[in-house]
């Protein structure tokens, strides 16, 4: 039993807790064992602070009354190395912050402090959540447990892996345009991206400051929401966030009755065929269930990547504007002593800092808002952006959540598409809408192709709706076991 | 290629020669696909700048405690007193 | 070739706020550098900004002194531009939806009014400050101001001459001083200047190429950097030659102006709505509220003064340029009808009590009670002219009722005819030549008969009295 400590969920750790079987420490040596074994190939994690954390278990250990303590005190819990963390290094996987020691916590860190969780580590990402393979990383490439030749997805690839590879028992993200979901398709592990707002998002290093957010990620839909509840709410600090409670209702899966809807542009020529198999046979189990699976249209769905891609890389280019060595992190020191040496600092410092996937976004959006382009570019992708969310609010009129795909592909092998930006941007198809409209959507294990590799189907739930995308997941996972399936380590 | 140097310039980025040359060809291709956009008709239509509405967030005006200096330059590249040090900026 | 110049201005103010714009640090003035920041407004990675409300009250609140329509949608736009004392490399400014458009101020120049009409207010925030040191080949970055609450306010280029820019600067600046959004002290920084100067013919309708230049930072380098720009381009009109639209830099020790030594791209600020900042839906009756508060503008208020109560120019000016004296002067007059006399003492002895001892007058010990209490004593003859002045100045120094002063001092005049008769033959038979004099048709003698009654006196006859007697007794 205490072997497999690190492959079991927060929810079933707190009972043998509470009943006092094991210690908060017992949980942490499970995950050293792992991470000693496995992490030098899986390379999930950028900093690891393990003996820190296991002095906080030990002190809880000394707690007699666990009941008194916060739900999930004493789980530990992954970082995604874009969010900061005071006094622990916070790269964005860039050369440019490879130093960079943030003076505060972000809001969502404050709220797992207080909940009095442990954090092992920052994990691993594509340079600044740029990417969908975390091949874009300056420290080198995640691998998916499932199979080291492949990627776990990007750019929250890190945390997919350590989750999945018994590294951590929850993990935080951040999703973008898929970010969270592709990754825990991936890796067969539960991501959700909560309503645009719902998380704070103060202290999450800006991409794309209208289509971010941070989200759970763990190893099942209970573990999800349990840290939903902890990370999300009101914060002061961030003016997106929004003011409506969270839903506190367990969950039941009461999937009877429900409406799921396939959207029809999404199950076409392109995507791969396990793919579909895999999606039409969660559309028969909800129906065995009692749901109701019908057709439903999300017509502008073909022009969401190139919206995507051009409001993202404008915020991008704005919000990256700041590094500049001025302040923090990387600053090239020789100068050649032409020119303006206060530019050629920032110039030069900008393009040795940045990885070429970071450069190419930044000069893709700064020519989508630049004089004269503005209108064709960026309004103009504002503009089918609320097309597009108004292909959703008409969906929604028919089903209670839509089911689809998380990714046209299973997972592919590193290198395979990195050479190709657009074709990488395309795999980003079925995740790019939720990012666009706002929604939530949750991402968890669908099946598994013939070779054994996972794919993961996506539930995409009205505005605020978290609860009932969560319950049909619930539903899912009481009825398969996708999820409790864990990769063979050769 | 100028449109690419002059987006560089914008953007503070010193491109290598190599890397003007690819990010030129690369960017075409993306820039091309985009192109799509033209296709759907957006008249009447309003932008959304912000998925989810809100409107009037603000504070009061009150003063909070700032941070310590030493904490404000814990991460400065090159520093003088408590000013932040960097090349000479001309004008 | 008759040339006129033809001037817009940007004023960027620096509002009265406790806190920045978008975080909590304070904005007092001159902090050990970087000892006023916080993650927000150092722009680390991560942070988010968030709106003072106070700010945007101010910025309405000016924009109705500028009879601006008020843009009840507003939001903010990023301004992305890359410079070290801009810590994200964007400005959160206004471009799009700015808070208040197409307003004007009332000028008067050489007894003509004229409307300067403003192009739109904004709000923003402030940018750091770069500190350089002769020789060196660094610079030094102190973020303290960054982050502060701006207003920026841009004029049409309506201004024809320096005189109308020098007015228009000083209105403004009381106007802002009086709706308290700024205390629009120059040493400080409150109040910043950007001028755009062009020049043309006489008559002509085009525009001619417009010079920029920034960082003009008091009133007087304004006027002069202006006035010497308008004197470079209309020389080099007059002789045919070409004048670049560009920015230039003024050099006030050299008293000229200088092109830019880095040419600066053709600035593209890719301005796009902030999206951190969802957008102000400003209510009606928020702006309602506001109006209200809103105290009558000094122009107008000079105005009023001018034509209803007959003041001259620079009594006007005096008494409007300061808003505590303008309320105090108001005050008093709700009980006190004697305009004129009023006026004569707040601009004379009232202004010096208070620059000598540097205070404002709502700092004194002065009331309009009291004032009124010794410009009657006067009136009905108790005390002389020039005790009153004494009394005004105890007041000052004591803090006690003026009545109490007088009766300490023993400065109540004697009106008492027997007594004066009394001093009078002793002042007459002591002044024999004097008498003859005046009885010789000499004026001054009289002056001095009567400066000698009130030496006998010990100034404590009336001295009209005096002369009454004095003129009767020696006939």
């Amino acid at each position: 039993m205490r072997e497999e400590l690190c492959h079991q969920p927060a929810h079933v750790l707190r009972e043998l807790l509470i009943k006092g079987e094991i210690n908060y420490s017992d949980i942490l040596s499970s995950l050293i064992k792992t991470i000693e074994e496995k992490e030098k190939d899986i390379h999930a994690f950028i900093t690891l602070r393990l003996e820190e954390a296991m002095e906080e278990a030990k002190e809880l250990d000394k707690i007699k009354e666990r009941e008194s303590l916060p739900y999930l005190a004493g789980i530990p819990i992954a970082i995604k190395d874009n969010i900061c963390t005071e006094g622990i290094l916070t790269t964005c996987a860039s050369k440019i912050l490879a130093n960079f020691i943030p003076p505060y916590d972000a809001t969502v860190i404050e709220r797992i402090k207080k909940e009095k969780m442990v954090i092992i580590g920052k994990t691993n990402l594509d340079e600044f959540a740029m990417g969908s393979s975390t091949e874009n990383s300056a420290f080198g490439p995640t691998k998916n447990p499932w199979d080291l030749k492949r990627v776990p997805g990007g750019s929250s690839g890190g945390s997919a892996a350590a989750l999945i590879g018994g590294e951590t028992i929850l993990a935080l993200g951040s999703d973008t345009g898929g970010s969270i979901r592709q990754p825990a398709s991936f890796c067969s592990i539960t991501g959700l991206k909560p309503t645009y707002g719902r998380v704070s998002r103060y202290g999450l290093v800006a991409f794309a400051s209208s289509l971010d957010q941070i989200g759970p990620m763990g190893k099942d839909v209970e573990d999800v929401y349990l840290l939903l509840k902890i990370i999300g709410g009101k914060d002061s600090r961030d003016s997106t966030s929004l003011p409506h409670p969270l839903p506190q209702e367990a969950l039941k899966g009461s999937i009877k009755g429900k409406v799921l809807g396939i959207p029809k542009e999404y199950l076409k020529e392109g995507v791969d065929e396990e793919v579909i198999k895999v999606v039409n046979k969660a559309g028969e189990i909800f129906k065995k269930m009692g749901a109701e699976v019908k057709e439903i249209t999300l017509p502008h769905t073909e022009y969401s990547v190139a919206c995507y891609y051009i409001i993202a890389p404008s915020e991008a280019s704005s919000n990256l504007a700041r590094y500049d060595g001025v302040q923090y992190g990387y600053r090239v020191k020789e100068l050649s002593g032409e020119g303006n040496p206060i530019v050629e600092m920032m110039e030069r410092t900008r393009d040795e800092g940045f990885g070429s996937e970071v450069k190419r976004r930044i000069m893709l959006g700064t020519f989508a808002l630049s004089r004269g382009y503005f209108e064709a570019y960026y309004l103009k992708a504002q503009k089918v952006r609320s097309l597009i969310k108004n292909d959703f609010e008409e969906a929604f009129k028919e089903c209670d959540c839509i089911l689809a795909p998380v990714s046209p592909t299973p997972p592919f092998k590193i290198g395979e598409k990195i050479a190709d930006p657009l074709k990488m941007y395309l795999s980003d198809i079925f995740t790019i809408p939720a990012n666009l409209a706002g929604l939530p959507s949750l991402s968890l294990p669908g099946g598994f192709t013939q070779n054994g590799l996972p794919v993961g189907i996506q539930l995409i739930g009205k505005p605020l709706d978290e609860y009932t995308i969560l319950d049909v997941g619930f539903a899912f996972q009481k009825e398969t076991d996708f999820h409790k399936r864990r990769p063979v380590w050769r | 290629m100028d449109e690419v140097k002059h987006i560089a310039l914008l953007s503070r980025l010193k491109l290598t020669p190599e890397e003007i040359d690819l990010y030129s060809k690369q960017l075409e291709r993306i820039l091309e696909y985009i192109e799509k956009l033209k296709e759907v008709n957006t008249e009447n239509v309003p932008p959304t700048f912000y998925p989810i509405p809100l409107e009037n967030v603000w504070r009061e005006d009150k003063v909070t405690r700032p941070f310590p200096v030493d904490k404000t330059l814990s991460n400065a590249p090159e520093r003088s007193k408590t000013y932040f040090k960097v090349p000479r900026i001309i004008e | 070739m008759e040339i006129e110049p033809v001037i817009g201005l940007e004023v960027h103010v620096e509002l009265a706020t406790k806190s920045k714009m978008f975080c909590g640090c304070p904005t007092t003035f001159g902090g050990t550098p970087n000892s006023q920041v916080c993650p927000v407004c150092l722009g680390l990675p991560g942070v988010l900004p968030v709106v003072n409300r106070e700010a945007v009250k101010i910025g309405i609140k000016t924009a109705l002194a500028l009879n601006c329509k008020i843009n009840r949608y507003t939001l903010f736009d990023r301004k992305n531009y890359y410079y070290p004392d801009l810590p994200k490399n964007y400005q959160i400014s206004q471009q799009y939806h700015p808070l208040g458009v197409e307003g004007w101020v009332d000028i008067e120049v050489d007894g003509v009014w004229k409307k300067i009409r403003i192009h739109n207010i904004h709000l923003e925030e402030d940018a750091g400050k770069n500190v350089h040191e002769e020789g060196k080949n660094y610079s030094l970055v102190d973020l303290n101001r960054a982050g502060i609450p701006l207003l920026e306010i841009v004029t049409y280029p309506d201004m024809r001459s320096l005189k109308e820019l020098e007015v228009f600067m000083n209105t403004l600046r009381m106007i802002l001083i009086y709706i308290g959004a700024s205390d629009c002290k120059m040493e400080e920084g409150h109040l910043r200047f950007e001028a755009n100067i062009s020049v043309r013919r006489k008559g002509e309708e085009k525009l001619g190429p417009k010079v920029e230049m920034k960082n003009l930072n008091s009133f007087k380098i304004v006027l002069r950097a202006v006035e010497y720009e308008i004197k470079r381009q209309s020389e080099l009109l007059e002789k045919g030659e070409k004048i670049l639209q560009e920015t230039r830099l003024w050099d006030e020790e050299r008293g000229i102006s200088l092109p830019m030594r880095f040419k600066e791209e053709a600035q593209d600020y890719r301005y796009f709505p902030e999206p951190d900042i969802p957008p102000l839906n400003i209510p009606e009756e928020w702006i309602e509220e506001i109006k209200k508060e809103l105290p009558e503008l000094p122009h107008i208020k000079k105005k009023r003064f001018k034509e209803e109560l007959g003041l001259g120019e620079k009594e006007a000016e005096t008494l409007v340029s300061d808003v505590e004296l303008a309320k105090f002067f108001e005050e008093t007059l709700k009980v006190y009808k004697n305009v004129r006399n009023l006026v004569n003492w707040m601009v004379g002895p009232v202004l010096r009590e208070l620059n000598e001892r540097k205070i404002s007058i709502s700092e004194s010990p002065l009331t309009p009670e009291r004032l009124i209490k010794i410009m009657e004593m006067v009136e009905k003859n108790l005390i002389t002219q020039t005790n009153a002045k004494y009394c005004l100045r105890e007041v000052f120094e004591t803090g006690k009722e003026p009545e109490e002063i007088v009766k300490e001092k023993g400065w109540i005049q004697v009106m008492d005819a027997g007594e004066i008769e009394r001093w009078v033959e002793e002042a007459i038979k002591g002044n024999p030549k004097a008498v003859e004099d005046y009885r010789k048709g000499k004026k001054q003698a009289l002056s001095f008969l009567i400066g000698q009654v009130m030496k006998l006196s010990r100034g404590k006859a009336n001295p009209q009295k005096v002369r009454e007697i004095l003129e009767s007794k020696l006939g």
